[in-house]
Formats: structure tokens, sequence, C-alpha cells
């Protein structure tokens, strides 16, 4: 029979993992399972109906829709800050650097309100679009805007550390093997790229798909049309439609798990592709 | 901060392994504007709009009693949030770190769970439990104990948000470091305590602090979820974020703006924090690290 865990002289076993386990289950895992218990209450026609609504379908497809178009400029714009701030040497280039994690320190409701402020017909940002007709704030552009924003360093974080240990010698060699820079990148720098490239595009996509806090205050929150999905569920919450507002949740859960399952197969391939060079 | 200076050990400027000179100004330039227009400005517009109303205006709006009770309740969640899963991460960590057990993949992959759920879905999850309608609400109710829109909702909501920072700074570390240490000094004779004071804590102690330093500020700054728990009641349940959320939408920009700006300086300084740890004690942090 298979040992459960390996013997060590170590002590602490026991009361280390137990409390680790105990506390995972409180505040994880029981009230996670909970939720789900509470959408199953409506039955398998109530739950399809309460996801169904024109509402909640138009707020799924903004959510999503908005989401995936955020995580593909920072796809984009990711790749472009990791490969400037690893392979170039400017001024500024580490205050830059540390910059990027911005959207991690900050609050979401700052950003809320800054990029609000920033985007609106007469701040900085949008009294100068709105000369050439295009609104953001208040619009689902604005959610986009949003998104763009919080779900930035995902990308650039996953790159940046690959990128550093990628060694000038293969780029050599494809050199001296007579390509040029441009064949170099796209067929030796890019595929070894490529891993972290989609690990970071997913995260930011799984980011972007339950942020709440930055995009309310941009969006201008009309159902069916600027409505995301985590304030739908605020909403059936405050009108104590308790069971539609798990079912909603449920589905957004169910999709945060897969992307999780698909980063860990990405980060798998990132780490061996990584250990093979 | 201070303009940094080209470093000593700038890549291969061979001609064969870098791009030509207009190349590489534009990407420069086109990183440069996509950084401005997405980091600095919004960064920028909480100062100017913080000050917009003078000085005397931005103190009066950070010393009301409102922000000030909205200060107090934000630094009590931080105060019990970020011990509580510092203490989880350093149980956890040692558990996974230091023992072969079955699951063990599974059991790191749960403790980052809370990472991919939405913030207000971490709200619903408590309202649906001890919510009026929750499942022990009713109960509750009976013995007069408050857990939603009330300081243990927001506790709740703020540990689950937070749950994975420290853990996930020291699982990758620990397991890097292996058991050897711990191995000699238990062999020599010393006690467990002996062994996480003197050996296995000096050896993460900064990784600890930089975990530490994340998980405060995601503390103070949630918003969505603790959204959802706290009822926005002004004076008693609202933290710092909420309060900026409802002078915003009461039209008083400038007081909404300048609290915004004291989490800002958080942030900014929890970044400054941050890269200096990172720049000092680079090798004793976790490495590959993946957000």
């Amino acid at each position: 029979m298979l040992a459960l865990r390996r013997p060590s002289v170590l002590p602490g076993f026991g009361p280390t993992l137990g409390f680790a386990l105990l506390y995972l289950s409180l505040i994880v895992l029981i009230p996670l399972a909970g939720l789900f218990v509470r959408s199953a209450e409506l039955g398998v026609e109530g739950f399809f109906a309460a996801v169904s609504t024109p509402r909640a379908l138009a707020a799924f497809r903004l959510t999503f829709g908005a989401s995936l178009l955020a995580a593909l400029v920072n796809a984009f714009f990711g790749l472009l800050l990791a490969w400037v701030l690893t392979r170039y040497r400017f001024p500024g280039r580490r205050v830059i650097d540390g910059l990027v994690d911005l959207p991690f320190a900050l609050p979401t409701a700052v950003a809320g309100i800054a990029l609000a402020t920033l985007y609106a017909p007469n701040g900085w940002i949008g009294s100068v679009l709105d000369k050439v007709g295009l609104k953001i704030a208040y619009t689902p552009t604005g959610v986009f805007v949003a998104l763009v924003f919080i779900s930035l360093p995902f990308v650039v974080r996953t790159i940046q550390p690959v990128l550093q240990d990628l060694e000038p010698e293969i780029e050599e060699a494809s050199a001296s093997l007579g390509a040029d820079r441009w064949q170099t990148w796209r067929f030796v720098v890019f595929p070894v790229l490529l891993p972290p490239l989609l690990t970071g595009f997913a995260l930011a996509f799984a980011r972007a798909l339950g942020e709440y806090g930055s995009v309310i205050f941009i969006a201008g929150n009309l159902p069916g049309l600027s409505e995301i999905v985590p304030l739908l569920i605020f909403i059936q919450l405050e009108q104590y439609q308790y069971a539609n507002a798990a079912a909603i949740a449920a589905v957004m859960l169910v999709a945060s798990f897969i992307l999780l399952l698909l980063i860990n197969v990405l980060q798998r391939w990132t780490a061996k592709r990584h250990g093979d060079e | 901060m201070a303009m940094t200076t080209p470093t000593l050990q700038a890549p291969p400027a061979l001609a064969t392994t870098t791009e030509p000179p207009a190349v590489r100004r534009g990407l420069i330039a086109g990183a440069l504007a996509f950084i401005a227009l997405f980091l600095v400005m919004p960064l920028a517009v909480v100062l100017a709009e913080a000050l917009r109303r003078g000085v005397g205006t931005y103190f009066e709006a950070i010393t009301e009693p409102y922000t000030l009770a909205a200060v107090k309740l934000t630094l009590i969640a931080a105060a019990v949030a970020v011990p509580l899963n510092l203490v989880f991460g350093l149980t956890a960590a040692w558990a996974i770190a230091k023992f072969e057990f079955r699951g063990k993949s599974l059991l790191i992959t749960l403790i980052d769970l809370p990472f991919s759920v939405s913030p207000v879905i971490a709200g619903l999850i408590y309202t649906l439990m001890f919510g009026a309608q929750g499942w022990v609400g009713p109960w509750l109710i009976e013995h007069d104990v408050r857990i939603i829109f009330a300081l243990p909702g927001i506790v709740l909501a703020t540990v689950f948000v937070t749950f994975p920072f420290v853990a996930r700074e020291l699982i990758p570390l620990m397991q890097d470091q292996g058991t050897d240490e711990e191995e000699a000094a238990a062999l020599l004779g010393a006690s467990g305590w002996q062994i996480f004071f003197r050996v296995t804590l000096p050896n993460v102690k900064w990784a600890l602090l930089y975990g530490v330093l994340l998980c405060n500020a995601r503390a103070m700054g949630e918003f969505g979820a603790v959204a959802v728990v706290s009822g926005h009641i002004r004076g008693v349940t609202n933290t710092m974020p909420l309060h900026i959320e409802i002078l915003y939408n009461e039209y008083k920009f400038a007081a909404s703006f300048a609290v915004a700006s004291l989490l800002a300086l958080l942030a900014v300084v929890t970044l400054v924090a941050k890269v200096l740890l990172e720049w000092r004690f680079g090798h004793e942090l976790a490495h590959n690290r993946g957000r």
C-alpha cells in the first residue's frame, strides 16, 4: 500500500496540515460549495431560466467580450513592454518596470474614479476624444478601458523572466546561420515566448472576468447595455434574489475554474519548454 | 525616485542580436505611450483632482469624522485579516514544503483559488451563509450575532480576497530551500519551535515581509467583496474604498479623490517597498513569480 506521506524527522506535519486544511475549508471551500448548493435549489429549469434572461445574457456577452478584447490588447502591449523593459536600456526604465505593478497595488475603487474622470467628456483624455466624436466613459467601451488597466501586468510579468533567461547564443546562432533579425525573432525567439504569452493572456482574461470596482464607475451600468456580470450579481443580491445571484455566480465560477485548469497546463508547458533550454 | 543610469551589464548590442536603432526607438516610444496613457495619467489625475479645491479642502476632507471612521475600520479589518493569513501562510508552507504527501499539488491549487474568484462572488458566498436569508442567518438573528452588514463580514470578505498572498510567496521559496538545514537542526536535538524560529524563519523573512506587504495593500484596498457584505452604513461599516464610492456618487469629487489619494499613496509606498525588496533581497524571494 502506498503511504500517504513519506517519513521525515521533522515535527509538526499533523498540526500544520490540519490547521491549513481547516482554515482553507472554513474560509474558502465550504462557502464556495454553499454557492453551488444554493443555485441547485432552483432545479435545472429554474437555473437555466435564471442565467438566460435577456439581461443576464447581455451581461455575459459584455463581460466575456470586453475581457477578451482587453486581454488581447494586453497580450500585444504586454509583449512589447516586456521586450522593451528587458532588452533596451533607457532613462527611467526601472521606475517604469516598478510602475507596471500599479494595477495590482492601486485599489480598484481608486482606479475606477480615476479612469471615469480621465475619460469623462470633460476629462483629460475624454475631452480630446470627444472632439473626434468618441465616447468612452458611460459606454461599453469604458468597461473595456477599465479592464485593460486592471489586467495590464499579467502578460508583462509572465514573459519577463523567460525573456531574461533566454540566452543570446541561440539568437547569435540563428543570425550566423543567415537569418535576418525578423526571422530570428519570428522563428527563434517568439516560439519560446508563446507559452508564457498564452499564460499571461489567460491570467489577464480571468482577472478581467471577475473585475468589479474599477469598472462600475466608468461603465454607466445600463441594464442590457453596459452592465457587467459582477454588478448584476450584486443587484440580484440587493433585491434578495439569492438563488438567481448564486446561479449567475455559479456560471462565472465554472468559467474561472476552467481557466484556472488551462493556466495550470500552460504553466507546466512553460516550465517544460523553459527547462529544456 | 531618481532616474536610473544605464547599467553596466547592458545586453550585447551586436547588430545581429538587436534591432536597428529606428525600430528600437519606435518600440520604446510605443511602450512609453501605453504606460503614460494607462498608468501615469490615472495616478496623476488622482492627485490633481484631490488638490483641485486647494490644500484646505483636502485636509478638511481627510479629517472629516466619517473619513476618520472609514480609515479606522480599514485599519482594523487589515489588522485582523493580515495576521490570520500570515499564520495560515506559514503553516501551509511548512506542511507543503517540508513534507512529501499525496494530494499536495491539489492543495496548492486550492490555496490559489480565491485569486480566480470575483470579489463580488467572495462577498456573495458569505451573504448566502450568514445573510438574513442565508443558512445560519435566522439562527444568528435569534442570538443577536451580526456578521453581514457588520465588522465580522467585512473581515471575512477581506480574509478571502487576501487568502493566498503570504502562502504563495512562501511555498515555492521553502520548497526550493528543501529540508537539509531543518533536518540537521533536528538531528542536533532542536525542538520543532527552535527549528522554526532559528532556521526556517530567518531563511524566509524577506519573502514573508514581501507577502505581508502585498497582502496588506490588497486588504486595505478591497472594494467589491467588502461592498457586498458591508451595507454601506456611514461611520459604522464604511471602509475607505466604500467611502470613496459614496463621496463620488454624491458628487463630492474633491473629497472623494482626497480619500483616494491616501490609498494611492499606500499603493505607491507598497510598490517602492516591493521594488526595494526585490532589488536588495531578490535572491531570497521566490523566483518565477507568475503575477
